[in-house]
């Protein structure tokens, strides 16, 4: 983590700045998408000190958002799947329509809080990292919470009988499905972590774009569409697929691996 | 189910741990930054490269750290309305003016300025190329109901058309939907619609020439004296928020004002172009 910073610090006074000497530049003209892979290969082979500053804040909010919305969602979850109350079904419901959350609606709560006209305003936290971590903290968080609820509920059907033979507080059942469904629980995880670093709409509200601060890969993309450098835009599209398909593939294989280890 | 869990919950409370620990890390560096300020400025200023030219010789010198919110003029000023900026520098004169009388900003400095552009297809339809008059042009658009793109975002250029169709007495929003269409989107993404639909749309000149995908469509009509584009700052009034950094933002406001920054606003070219021209002073190009 502390490397992480370090970078970060170290970058800013890098010389190259965006929107005048790019390396990627020379493709503007070609065909964009045949030039998008180009560009992207040509972004990463001359690892701009910019571009690899908007991915690392990229992965920093998205997985800060998803490693926060776990810790709520997975006993939320768990607690739905076996507890029986009044109105469970209604609640079951809701969180599964909320997984359809739009972000752009989610961005303007959250900036209606944060601003500084707002009840939370006095933070001062709208427009920096922290707030975008909390707008995708709130739309990752029904996604994960529903599929861990029906994973959960899955397995207390297989082991509610044996977890109740052996005299186990409620409790202590959801701590012990949560435990044991941790590799399929990754799903969920993988699901909320795609929506996050896909998302646009809530990060560019609560983050506004700005560079070198709250500029990320969705968000750069709108901006060089906007400015017509449409295939620096797919580039960065390629690579935003590449990261999502490499963390995806990490997970799955470390998964695999834990899984096999410790069945 | 085996039993066999007892053997790792380190590394997943490790992992857990980690992250929460970036988490902070982030809000950490969000809160650690105090000699920095928000500008709540136009996707022109930004999107030209403007801001990416500036901003790192203020901050050489000052040590100040500038941060960009760039969206249109209307929700700039709705922004630095609620305080969640420290200064506003945009082009549109009238509300900049309301801004300031309205007790929501502190004095109006003139930065600099430069032209709207009617920018259309090569192959011209309406056959407005070469017209002196905007208000003219745009009623020839309208009257042989060609495609006009309108920004629809009240952003300064929004602002600023509607203006110019009041003054050629032509109300296009009837035709909305038609032959008129809101686009609702910055100048960049509105660019990108109109040269999609091959239609008419007025743009500032920065945006115009730093924009990347220009296609079929070229500057049709220019230098009528509606068509002047000023920029202009304002430090947000601390009486309305006190948290508003004044001091900071004012160095930016007397850095962009003085010789030095009026000389870096001059020297800022695309394609060899000059896109802004200082206002404060005369002769500094």
């Amino acid at each position: 983590m502390m490397l992480c910073i370090l970078m970060r610090t170290g970058l800013r006074t890098h010389e190259t700045i965006w929107g005048h000497r790019r390396p990627c530049d020379r493709f503007s003209n070609m065909n964009e998408s045949s030039s998008a892979i180009g560009t992207a290969l040509s972004m990463i082979a001359t690892l701009d000190a910019d571009l690899f500053e908007i991915v690392l804040l990229s992965l920093q909010v998205s997985l800060g958002a998803v490693a926060i919305a776990s810790v709520i969602a997975l006993p939320l979850g768990a607690l739905i799947a076996l507890q029986r109350f009044p109105g469970r079904r209604a609640v079951v419901i809701l969180l599964n329509a909320m997984m359809g959350l739009p972000p752009v609606v989610v961005g303007l709560m959250v900036y209606v809080l944060l601003s500084r006209a707002g009840p939370l305003g006095s933070m001062g936290l709208l427009f920096t990292p922290t707030a975008m971590v909390i707008a995708q903290s709130i739309i990752v968080l029904p996604i994960i919470a529903a599929l861990s609820r029906q994973t959960i509920a899955d397995l207390h059907e297989e082991y509610g009988e044996y977890l109740r033979s052996l005299g186990c507080t409620p409790m202590q059942s959801i701590a012990t499905l949560l435990w044991d469904g941790r590799f399929r629980l990754l799903t969920a995880i993988m699901a909320g972590f795609g929506r996050a670093i896909a998302e646009v709409g809530a990060v560019i509200i609560v983050g506004g774009n700005i560079q070198h601060s709250t500029r990320v890969m969705t968000t750069t993309i709108a901006l060089e569409t906007s400015k017509g450098n449409l295939a620096l835009a797919l580039g960065l599209g390629v690579m935003l697929l590449t990261l999502a398909l490499s963390i995806n593939a990490a997970a799955l294989v470390i998964s695999d691996t834990a899984r096999r280890r410790y069945g | 189910m085996r039993s066999k869990t007892n053997s790792s919950p380190t590394t997943f409370t490790r992992l857990v741990a980690a992250l929460v620990l970036g988490v902070l890390a982030i809000a950490s560096a969000a809160l650690g930054e105090p000699r920095s300020i928000i500008v709540a400025s136009t996707t022109s200023t930004q999107n030209s490269g403007l801001f990416a030219w500036l901003l790192p010789q203020f901050t050489a010198e000052t040590g100040i750290d500038v941060k960009v919110v760039a969206v249109g003029t209307g929700q700039a000023i709705r922004i630095a309305t609620n305080g969640d900026a420290d200064l506003l520098l945009v082009h549109h004169e009238a509300s900049e003016r309301k801004f300031v009388s309205d007790g929501l900003g502190l004095a109006r400095h003139p930065i600099m300025h430069n032209d709207f552009v009617l920018v259309g297809p090569v192959a011209d339809p309406a056959g407005v190329r070469g017209m002196s008059e905007i208000t003219v042009a745009l009623r020839r658009i309208a009257e042989s109901e060609q495609i006009f793109v309108s920004r629809g975002d009240d952003s300064g250029t929004h602002k600023k058309e509607l203006e110019i169709w009041t003054a050629s007495g032509f109300d296009p929003r009837p035709a909305s939907g038609s032959w008129y269409r809101e686009a609702g989107s910055g100048m960049g993404a509105t660019l990108n619609t109109n040269g999609a639909m091959g239609g008419y749309t007025l743009s500032d000149r920065a945006s115009w020439v730093s924009f990347g995908n220009k296609g079929d469509m070229e500057i049709l009509l220019e230098g009528d004296p509606p068509l002047n584009n000023p920029y202009a700052a304002i430090v947000v009034n601390p009486e309305r928020h006190p948290h508003v950094r004044v001091r900071e933002a004012q160095a930016f406001v007397d850095w962009l004002t003085s010789a030095r920054g009026q000389a870096a606003i001059a020297t800022f070219r695309v394609d060899g172009q000059l896109l802004f021209f200082p206002d404060v002073v005369p002769d500094g190009v």
